[in-house]
């Protein structure tokens, strides 16, 4: 399992590897559908222990599986999304015939925005939520800050203004469009 | 074996959490406007992660059946050790927001230092949960400037707010034993060190706010992170705790 070097994004050193990680790829954000959980970038690693290596042990005369494990990290640490994509991954997996998937969770390196995949900021941005912009000054607990330019979504004015920073969930903001009119989530920089 | 110290440190960070998280609560549903109903719900929604995951770690470094759940669900208002300030009624949204602020402040000095224990996993939360709080003391922080450089009436809910809550700031800065022990131990954050800079980004705000800053040397509430609480929390735990109560191990 390697890591690309910017983005979150996860790349596969194997056959086996690419198999799962297509899978998951089909695992979509159930509060942002359009995001799949690699998209998103909360699956830091995975790793497949193949059928008939020393670590498949068969157990009760079943067949022995690979063995699929998964390292995530949630986005926010109340975020309820986290639990269900963890069910839902587990699913998709079963549906394949993975029946031996083992989840950790590790807190450190904390999740960042940065950690989406170009491809899932492209497909936020044609569902109507503006993706996360890099890193910037605004993640500082200073009152009134000067607001980062946030560009809409539909019309693609950078006319636009903060109505909340904390929007339908955890991990987006409230912004209106002044030229369109059009209000919409910013999924906010973390 | 599992220092206690340690158990009732990260115990102590989990119940200021879970507890400000139940309180801000109450107000889903009855926010001001939508927009600030659903920004506090959020928050309390951040401090409830940041509590399950202190849970989490507190359970497992007591062992045997304990779980995030029988610690948020089955322990007593004695067994808890949050700070008063946590507890004490949301009055009106002046003084939540006002609580918030103090708390937030504190909360941010403290899982800044805490984000470089040596204890990793205590390091992991607080590097995580920083995040989060940096948002809240931003939100909190603009709300005193707004009501303390707002109206007549605005001035004076807040003010009035600051004089109920005060008196319960002076106990985020008392170190009491577990504390001062996982200070020693070189785990924990000593409450002493993170005060100056709470002071100073609380003078800050309150003077962009017009707000007076109390004098620090008046009698101070204490009590709390040695599970003796004000009669509040037994409210609080009575609602939070009724379900795994009437029905225990109720799962769905
Ligand atoms: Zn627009």
């Amino acid at each position: 399992m390697v890591q690309g070097k910017k983005s979150g994004q996860i790349i596969a050193a194997s056959d086996a590897e690419k198999k799962v990680l297509e899978i998951l790829a089909t695992v979509p954000d159930p509060e942002v559908p359009v995001l799949s959980v690699l998209d998103l970038g909360v699956v830091r690693n995975i790793s497949v222990l193949e059928t008939g290596s020393e670590k498949t042990i068969t157990k009760d005369g079943e067949p022995a599986t690979d063995e699929i494990r998964i390292t995530y990290t949630p986005t926010y640490t109340g975020c309820p999304a986290m639990d269900v994509m963890k069910t839902q991954m587990r699913i998709a997996l079963l549906e394949k015939g993975y029946t031996n998937v083992q989840f950790e969770q590790v807190l450190s390196p904390a999740w960042t925005t940065d950690w989406m995949t170009e491809a899932g900021k492209q497909k936020l941005k044609a569902y109507g939520i503006a993706p996360p912009q890099y890193k910037q000054a605004v993640c500082t607990p200073d009152a009134f800050q000067q607001e980062e330019a946030i560009q809409c979504p539909r019309c693609n004015s950078y006319h636009t203004k903060l109505v909340s920073q904390f929007g339908s969930t955890a991990c987006k903001a409230l912004y209106q469009c002044v030229d369109c009119r059009e209000p919409f989530d910013y999924f906010k920089c973390h | 074996m599992t220092k206690q110290y340690l158990i009732d440190y990260t115990l102590q960070l989990a119940d200021n959490a879970l507890i400000l998280a139940q309180r801000n609560s109450e107000w889903c549903g009855h926010g001001p406007v939508l927009e600030q109903d659903i920004a506090i719900s959020n928050i309390s929604l951040d401090l409830i992660g940041q509590a399950r995951n202190f849970y989490q770690y507190a359970a497992t470094l007591i062992g045997g059946n304990a779980t995030e759940d029988s610690l948020a669900y089955l322990r007593d208002a004695i067994d808890f050790k949050n700070n008063l300030i946590s507890e004490i009624l949301n009055g009106d949204w002046a003084q939540t927001v006002l609580r918030q602020f103090l708390v937030s402040t504190y909360q941010f000095y403290l899982y800044d230092a805490l984000q470089k224990s040596p204890d990793q996993q205590l390091a992991a939360i607080a590097e995580k949960a920083l995040k989060e709080v940096t948002y809240h003391v931003r939100w909190s922080s603009e709300w005193v400037i707004r009501l303390g450089d707002g109206t007549s009436e605005s001035k004076q809910r807040i003010e009035k707010a600051l004089e109920e809550i005060w008196p319960y700031t002076g106990e985020l800065f008392i170190p009491v034993q577990h504390e001062t022990d996982a200070v020693t131990a070189g785990i924990g954050v000593d409450p002493k060190m993170i005060e100056e800079n709470w002071k100073q980004k609380v003078s800050t705000v309150f003077s962009e706010a017009t707000l007076t800053l109390p004098p620090q040397n008046i009698w101070m509430h204490t009590g709390g992170k040695n599970g003796i609480h004000t009669e509040y929390l037994g409210y609080i735990l009575a609602e939070m705790q009724f379900m795994q109560r009437a029905y225990p191990s109720a799962e769905w």
